[in-house]
Order: C-alpha cells, then sequence, then structure tokens
C-alpha cells in the first residue's frame, strides 16, 4: 500500500474514479490535509469536484487508490460510520421534520439521551443565530435560514470532518458573503477539518487555508490564496483564478530563473520561466492587469516596456479599466487606481507601458 | 414535499423579511389604489378576472357539457330511482285513493267500493298491459302479487260481461256503438265523427253529460282515447268495453240519478229495469279469479307501497322491509346485502394491502434505477394495461382452475396430492389474485412518480448522519413516499369497491362484490329502484371513506406526480 503522510488527517492517494469505464473522471488524484484545515476545491462545473467530495463522504468508491482519514483506510467503512458532516447544495433538510428534530435525528441514531440530545440541539441552534425556530419546518424558513440549519445539522454531533457542496450557491450576493464569512468563523473556532467545494473563485479565495484548483479530473494547483493568485502554476490557473492577460510567443532564452520570450509579432521580453520546456517551446505569458502601469512618472526601476494603443478607457469609479492593443492582440486590459494624479487616457491614444519580469510568468502553450 | 428551493423572496410566512414588508406596506396612505384610468383598481382587477374566468369556462365548455349530458344526468336519474315510486299510484290512482280508507292492521279484507276501484284500475291497466309491470313491481316486497296480477289482468275482462249482456238483452241499440257515442260525444264530434275514416277525430265529452253519468263518461272518455291512439279505430264503430256498461249500471244505480239529452228514452228505460239485474258483487269475482285477493297481506302491500316516494329501495338494500307495522329486518335467509358489502369492502382492502406491498418495492426499484434501464421496466408494468381485461382475467382463469396450470405443476412436483386439488378460483381468493394483478399498475405508477420526485441527497444525508440503511429508508424516504401510498390506496381502493368484471368471471359465488348484484338487478330482475339504491349507497359508502381518509391521512398528502 502507499506510504502515508505524516500528520495528515484526509489524504487522497493516488485515487482515481470512473463512472462507465471508459473515461476517468478523476484522475491521480493526491492530496493530503493536516487537521483543522479548510480546504477548497474548486473548478468548472464537470471537473470532478463533486465525486471526490462523494469518495470521501462514501457514496462512490473510488476505481483506483486509497483514501485515508487520520491516517486509516476508509475504503470498505460504510457511509454512516465514517462521522463525516456534510452540508448539501440543495440543504437536504428533511421536510417532514422540523428544525430540532432535524438537528436531533444524527444525536437519535447516535443513542444520545434525550437530556443530552435537546441540549445539543439548542447548542447548535444558537450557535448558527437560529434558537427560536426549531419548532419550524423548512420549508417555512428562507434559503439563508435553511442553509444555517443545514450547517448546524452537519455539525451538531461534533464531526471532526465537514463537506460541504456549494453550500451557497442557491443564495444571492449578499447572503452569500455574509454566510461565507459565518462557515469560515464557525470552522476555525471549533477546529473542524473542511473541505469546500464551489465552482466560485472569489469565495475559494476569501475562504480558505489552501485550494485546490481541479480541471479535468486533476488537480491543476494546491496552494494558499495568494500564492495561486500570484504564483499560478499553468496557465488554466492563472485564466481561471482572477483576471488575467496572456500573451503568446517562443522561448528564446532561459536564464536562470528568468528567460526570454519572443512574442508572435517579433517583440522579445523578459519573463519568469515559471512553467516552460526549454528554449524553442510555445509558451504562454500572464501579466495581471494590476501589475502593468502606464504613467511613465510611476513606472518602477527595470520595467519592460512596450507599445500599446488604448481602444477603449472604462471609468469605474474606484479604477480605470482600459483596454490596449499589445503585440497585436486586442484583449489586453490593464486597471490602474484612481489617484488624484492618475492620467485618464482617450481612445485611439499612443501609449507605452511597463511591468516587472517577475510580475510576468511564462506558463505552458 | 420536493426539494423546493426556498429562495428568500418566495417566502410568504412572518420571516423577519416579510415583517419588514408589512410595516413599510401600513405605512403607505389608506384609500382605494386607482388604476391608471382612474376607476379603482380592485374593480379593473376583477373585470379582468372575470374576462379570464368566461374564457376558461368557454374552453371547458364542451367537456361539461358533455358531461353533464351523457353521465351526470343519467347518473342522477339513476339514483332518484332508487326512492321512486310513482307505478302504483299511477297504475291504480283509484285503488289507492279508496285504500286510505281502509284499516291495514284491521286483519280484514276492503270493502266491496275498494274492489270497484280495482276492478275500474285493473282493466284499463290490463288494456294498456300496464298491470304486469306493477306487479313484478310488487313482487319485490311481497312473492305471488306478480301471478296474481297476470291472471286476474286476463279474467277481468269478463268482470262486466253480466251487465253488457244485461242491458243488450234490454235493447239491441245498446248493442250499436254509435248510441253510446251520440249519448256521451258532443253534438259537433258526431257530427265530423258520422262517415269519418277511422279513427275520426278526438272524442269530445258533451258538456253536462258528466253531471247525470259521472263514471260512465268518464270511462267511455279513456276507452275512446285508448282505442283511437292504440288501435286507430273510432268510437263510432266499436263496442264499448264491458267495463263501460258495468259502469253505467253503476251510474244508473245511483240514488237520485236523471238524464236529459240524446237517447233520453232509451237511458231512462235503461235506468228503470237496472234495479233488475243481476247485481254481481266485485269482491267475489277477484276472490274467485285469484283467492290471494281475500288476503289482507296483498293489499297492505299495495297500501304501504302506495306513496309516490318509498325508502322501500334502500331498506331492501340494508336487508330491512317496510311493513304495514314498520320496518323490520327481512327473514334470515333473505339477507344477502349486509354480508356482500362487508364482503366488498373487507375484499378490497384485501385488494390495497396487497397492492401496496407487491407494489411498493417495484416502485422503489423504478424510482432510484437509471432512467434508461427505468423506462424499459416501466413498459413491463404497463404492459397489462395494453392488454384486454377480460383476456387477463380469463388467463387467471387457466391459471388458478383445478385443471389449471398451478394445479398441475403442484401435482407433478408432487407437493399436491391428484385427488386433493387447491381450490383456487370461483372464491375469494381467485378474485384477490386476479385483481390483485390488474389494479397493481394504479398503485405503481403513483407511487413511482412520488418516489422519483424524492431526491436522492435525503438519503445521502441521512447515512452522512450516522443512520443505518433501515433507519434511513424509515425515517427519511418511507415518510416522504407516503403521498404515493395515500394516492394509490385511494386509486385501487375505490376502483376495486366498484369492480364487476374479474370479480363475475373468477368470484364464482363467495367471490362477488356488490356491483355484480348491481349488474344483476339492472341487467336480470330489472328491478332499477334496488340497483340504485345499492348503488347510492356504494357511492355514499366512498365518499364516507374519502371524508375519513381525509381527517385520518390529509388529502394534500395525496399526490400523484411531482
Ligand atoms: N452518477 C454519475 N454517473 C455517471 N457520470 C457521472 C455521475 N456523477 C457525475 N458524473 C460525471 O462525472 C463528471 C464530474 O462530475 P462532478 O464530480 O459532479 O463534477 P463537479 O462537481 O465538479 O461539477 C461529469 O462529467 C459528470 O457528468
Ligand atoms: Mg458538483
Amino acid at each position: 500500500m502507499s506510504d502515508t503522510t505524516e500528520g495528515a488527517f484526509v489524504e487522497f492517494s493516488r485515487v482515481q474514479k470512473s463512472y462507465d469505464g471508459e473515461t476517468l473522471v478523476v484522475k491521480d488524484l493526491n492530496l493530503t490535509m493536516p487537521k483543522g484545515e479548510f480546504l477548497t476545491m474548486l473548478g468548472p462545473s464537470g471537473s470532478g469536484k463533486t465525486t471526490c467530495l462523494m469518495m470521501l463522504a462514501g457514496f462512490e468508491t473510488a476505481t483506483h487508490g486509497e483514501i485515508l482519514l487520520d491516517g486509516k483506510p476508509i475504503n470498505n467503512i460504510p457511509p454512516h460510520k465514517r462521522g463525516i458532516g456534510m452540508v448539501f447544495q440543495n440543504y437536504a433538510l428533511f421536510p417532514h421534520m422540523t428544525v430540532a428534530e432535524n438537528l436531533s435525528f444524527p444525536l437519535e441514531v447516535r443513542k444520545i439521551g434525550k437530556s443530552d440530545r435537546e441540549a445539543k440541539v439548542k447548542r447548535a441552534l444558537d450557535m448558527v443565530q437560529m434558537g427560536a425556530f426549531g419548532g419550524r419546518r423548512p420549508a417555512q424558513l428562507s434559503g439563508g435560514q435553511q442553509q444555517r440549519i443545514a450547517l448546524a445539522r452537519a455539525l451538531v454531533f461534533e464531526p471532526e470532518l465537514v463537506l460541504m457542496d456549494e453550500p451557497l450557491g442557491a443564495l444571492d450576493k449578499q447572503l452569500r458573503e455574509h454566510m461565507q464569512f459565518e462557515i469560515t468563523n464557525l470552522a476555525h473556532s471549533l477546529g473542524i477539518t473542511t473541505v469546500y467545494v464551489t465552482h466560485d473563485q472569489t469565495e475559494a479565495l476569501t475562504m480558505s487555508d489552501r485550494v485546490a484548483v481541479f480541471d479535468d479530473g486533476r488537480i491543476q494547483q494546491l496552494a494558499p490564496p495568494d500564492q495561486l493568485y500570484e504564483a499560478p502554476q499553468n496557465s488554466f490557473v492563472a485564466q481561471f483564478i482572477g483576471e488575467n492577460n496572456t500573451l503568446t510567443g517562443t522561448v528564446t532564452e532561459v536564464n536562470g530563473e528568468f528567460c526570454k520570450v519572443k512574442l508572435d509579432d517579433g517583440e522579445v521580453i523578459d519573463a519568469k520561466a515559471v512553467n516552460i520546456d526549454g528554449v524553442g517551446s510555445k509558451t504562454q505569458v500572464s501579466i495581471r492587469p494590476e501589475r502593468v502601469e502606464y504613467n511613465s512618472e510611476r513606472m518602477a526601476e527595470g520595467v519592460h516596456t512596450i507599445k500599446a494603443e488604448v481602444l477603449e478607457f472604462i471609468y469605474m469609479g474606484d479604477i480605470f479599466r482600459t483596454r490596449l492593443r499589445v503585440a497585436g492582440k486586442d484583449d489586453f486590459v490593464i486597471k490602474t487606481r484612481n489617484a488624484p494624479d492618475q492620467v485618464r487616457l482617450k481612445r485611439g491614444q499612443q501609449i507605452e507601458i511597463g511591468w516587472l519580469p517577475s510580475d510576468c510568468h511564462a506558463l505552458d502553450a | 414535499m420536493t426539494d423546493r428551493t426556498t429562495g428568500p423572496d418566495q417566502m410568504t410566512g412572518a420571516t423577519p423579511d416579510n415583517g419588514m414588508r408589512n410595516a413599510n406596506r401600513a405605512n403607505g396612505k389608506p384609500g382605494p389604489m386607482l388604476s391608471a384610468d382612474g376607476t379603482p383598481l380592485k374593480r379593473s382587477l376583477r373585470r379582468a378576472q372575470r374576462r379570464q374566468k368566461i374564457r376558461a369556462l368557454m374552453l371547458i365548455a364542451p367537456l361539461l357539457i358533455f358531461v353533464l349530458l351523457t353521465f351526470i344526468a343519467p347518473i342522477a336519474d339513476m339514483l332518484f330511482r332508487s326512492v321512486q315510486n310513482q307505478i302504483v299510484s299511477d297504475t291504480l290512482p283509484r285503488t289507492v285513493a279508496s285504500l286510505e280508507r281502509w284499516d291495514g292492521q284491521s286483519g280484514e279484507v276492503p270493502d266491496e267500493q275498494t274492489f270497484r276501484a280495482l276492478y275500474l284500475d285493473m282493466f284499463i291497466a290490463a288494456e294498456r298491459k300496464e298491470h304486469t309491470r306493477l306487479g313484478s313491481r310488487l313482487n319485490y316486497e311481497l312473492t305471488g302479487v306478480s301471478s296474481l296480477f297476470r291472471r286476474t289482468g286476463r279474467d277481468v275482462d269478463d268482470f262486466g260481461e253480466v251487465y253488457e249482456d244485461a242491458f243488450n238483452d234490454l235493447d239491441p241499440k245498446w248493442e250499436d256503438p254509435t248510441t253510446w257515442a251520440r249519448i256521451l260525444g258532443s253534438a259537433d264530434w258526431v257530427g265530423e265523427a258520422e262517415g269519418a275514416e277511422a279513427p275520426g277525430p278526438d272524442f269530445e265529452l258533451r258538456d253536462d253529460v258528466a253531471s247525470y253519468l259521472p263514471l260512465t263518461a268518464e270511462l267511455y272518455g279513456i276507452f275512446a282515447e285508448f282505442i283511437q291512439t292504440e288501435d286507430g279505430d273510432s268510437p263510432m264503430e266499436e263496442e264499448p268495453w264491458t267495463l263501460v256498461y258495468t259502469a253505467l249500471y253503476w251510474d244508473l244505480q245511483r240514488q237520485g240519478f236523471a238524464y236529459s239529452g240524446p237517447e233520453a228514452d232509451l237511458v231512462r228505460a235503461a235506468a228503470q229495469a237496472a234495479s233488475g239485474f243481476e247485481n254481481v258483487s266485485l269482491k267475489a269475482l277477484f276472490i274467485d279469479s285469484d283467492k290471494d285477493w281475500g288476503d289482507p297481506e296483498v293489499w297492505a302491500t299495495i297500501k304501504t307501497y302506495a306513496p309516490e316516494y318509498t325508502p322501500g329501495y334502500f331498506l331492501n338494500a340494508v336487508d330491512r322491509q317496510l311493513t304495514p307495522d314498520g320496518v323490520e329486518k327481512r327473514p334470515a335467509n333473505e339477507q344477502i346485502y349486509g354480508i356482500l358489502f362487508q364482503r366488498t369492502i373487507f375484499m378490497s382492502l384485501t385488494i390495497t394491502i396487497s397492492c401496496i406491498l407487491l407494489g411498493y418495492p417495484v416502485a422503489y426499484i423504478l424510482a432510484n434505477l437509471p432512467m434508461r434501464t427505468a423506462n424499459l421496466l416501466m413498459i413491463l408494468v404497463l404492459l397489462p394495461f395494453w392488454t384486454s381485461l377480460l383476456v387477463r382475467t380469463s388467463a387467471w382463469k387457466v391459471m388458478l382452475q383445478q385443471q389449471g396450470v398451478i394445479n398441475d405443476t403442484l401435482v407433478w412436483l408432487g407437493l399436491v396430492d391428484d385427488a386433493s386439488r387447491l381450490v383456487m378460483i370461483n372464491n375469494q381468493f381467485g378474485t384477490i389474485v386476479a385483481m390483485t394483478h390488474i389494479l397493481l399498475p394504479f398503485m405503481i405508477l403513483p407511487l413511482y412518480s412520488v418516489m422519483a420526485t424524492i431526491p436522492p441527497s435525503y438519503v445521502r444525508a441521512s447515512k452522512s448522519l450516522g443512520a443505518t440503511n433501515w433507519t434511513t429508508f424509515w425515517r427519511v424516504y418511507f415518510p416522504q413516499s407516503v403521498p404515493g401510498i395515500g394516492a394509490g390506496s385511494i386509486l385501487v381502493f375505490i376502483l376495486s369497491i366498484g369492480y364487476y368484471i374479474t370479480p363475475e368471471i373468477v368470484g364464482g359465488t363467495t367471490g362477488t362484490f356488490i356491483s355484480n348484484r348491481i349488474a344483476y338487478h339492472i341487467s336480470s330482475s330489472l328491478n332499477w329502484g334496488l340497483a340504485a339504491a345499492l348503488g347510492s349507497i356504494l357511492l355514499a359508502v366512498v365518499l364516507i371513506l374519502y371524508y375519513l381518509y381525509d381527517r385520518i391521512v390529509g388529502i394534500d398528502n395525496v399526490k400523484l406526480g411531482g
């Protein structure tokens, strides 16, 4: 069997999953989580996030590989013995039970005494500020309230691991932001280990200790949010997280950490060699819009400058958003802060823009 | 409940948000809201809604009219028959009136006057051939009345011959139809009718003849109308019924008889002679024709069933009968309907429970299989629907009979001795087996459509919360499938309580339902009143059960689909 990582609470080891025996939905998944971590699986729809979660919960079996919980393989433990709390996207509150009965259910099946049960239910309801709603039916609650109850139900039996599959997907934006905050607070204050699934990158970035970016059944990158944003490991991650400009070209020279890239229109730029195959290989260069400067007075030492033409200048209040033609491409976007002395551009204006080579990542093509 | 996601705006209850909304609304200015053109908003809303309603009504109007004419009206008429009883007073109006003076408990036969009334009614009914129908009607209440009426109906023609002969012997003119026509017909009518082709103009009574010869006038009028419309003959050419001669005799015998008009001499001569005619007792004639007329019970039955509306059919349907002494239990050997109702309900319940037990697992599997496989299996469930009911039922006959497939197999396997083959058909067992099979789809379909809407996430949630498979099923899945059981049970129970063909074919005598008895009364015994009463009781039982079901389970707990 595989060698377990020391101190890992949850571990996926070379896990594969296929539903139909023809295509792999999850391809070679390796993941370790320490106790108490809040980890988010982020990825486009159909990338296999839910499948991973279901394998962990025991509702799907891995076609290959092993899943370990607290160092013990759980492949053969039925779901109801895994002791994992779950929050479903549609909440899955039992409609024929009241809120209190819903919360009491996991305690009853664990044969916990009545007075104990009532105390725990009350504590869980208070924890999500729903103390007054114990007698209601789920259908009598609003979406946000149902969400809280689902959360309370998943936590009431004090599991060490909680899984949440897009739990905020059905809420409106404001409520969602509020709940994000509450969930992370709860998770951290209770010290539970959380696997959270979402396709919303903002949610992932704001809530998590680490984010696993899924695509095509693989983890593309597993890193804390800031690293993910600032140092994407491949062009999928760069594109998927935040706004991003890409320029395509060929690597002409590699020296240590940096390399030279000859863009498609002949211009040669310096870039950080993050994920390239060496001299002569195709590459996509990724630059964040807010790391590009056009005001020559504000440019830092050592920036690389390049000519550009203004196609669009949008005033957005706190920032200006400018679309440029750079190196023959029309979709180069830059964002600049609306400072008192900031220059405003006009359409058709010819300007020079610059960025630091360290903000410019040469990634796979 | 399906798992509809309740967004924050779909709430109508007392959520904090709604409380705020209501508060905002309450702050608005009072007074009616006006629409753009100044009419009160409520009124324009109502107008708009009325237009919508009318359009909706027009769309369903064809179906509504169709159902009303071909379904509701006949059923209402049929139900009405369960209390309708005009036949007695329509056929024997004079007898019924005369019997009012008679005391049913006296133990004596009514007086001569009542027999005279019966003679008149019976004679006319016999001419119109209505007496046998009345005989069968009263036979439901007292056996033997049917043959009594048939026999007397034949004899009653001859009762008045004595008087016919007496008048004819007195003066041959009485043998001439025109004599009668002139005495009783109006001058205008006589003028027109003379020489006219039969049946001639409609008969008209002479204005004052009814004051001299009331009974004769009345009966001659009936006679004239009858032969004109039924036989197409003219009263100018047809000798009157012997009944009319009898009536004339009675008129002439009346106290203070006087006459003026055509043939005054002839009539007066007859009046003189009449006292010398032989006075026959109709009571004697009737009892002579059939001694049952001397039985007070026959008369009591006629009197008891004289009213135009009767609870008799309903009493009959619950094994009671109406007697002159009030409502009584029928004799033990005639009490069949109570047993039949009980059996119908008991067997319907058994069938419903069998359907639940057999259908629930099937529906569960169907609802939890992948769509494509489920559709394929669903065809198998629906297959019985595409086969004729008769074929399916007959197939059960082949399977279950003593020389049938199942018995043969059991004997061949040595499980059952050849001499003691199992009796599985023409009894309750056969009916229950065949009907469970036939009604099973009605249980599976609603169950399936309810189960298909139970999201698998409930089951997963339950297991993730630590519940075993059984606890998950019993506490989470089953309660949510109850509406399907409710819908299926109502369907199956109501269908089976009124089922007819299958029990008829495989039920024998112990496995038949109340509906088979209803069908028997509709098509064989022709006792439609009793059939209607049984049907009404069946309908009432279903409605009561439906009501109880609503009280116990709740009708909103019934779902036929998503
Ligand atoms: N029960 C299933 N049977 C067959 N294919 C499935 C099943 N569940 C998911 N899939 C397929 O697996 C892939 C990954 O699905 P899922 O894990 O739900 O993705 P995500 O949650 O990231 O949107 C999808 O292509 C989906 O069609
Ligand atoms: Mg998913």
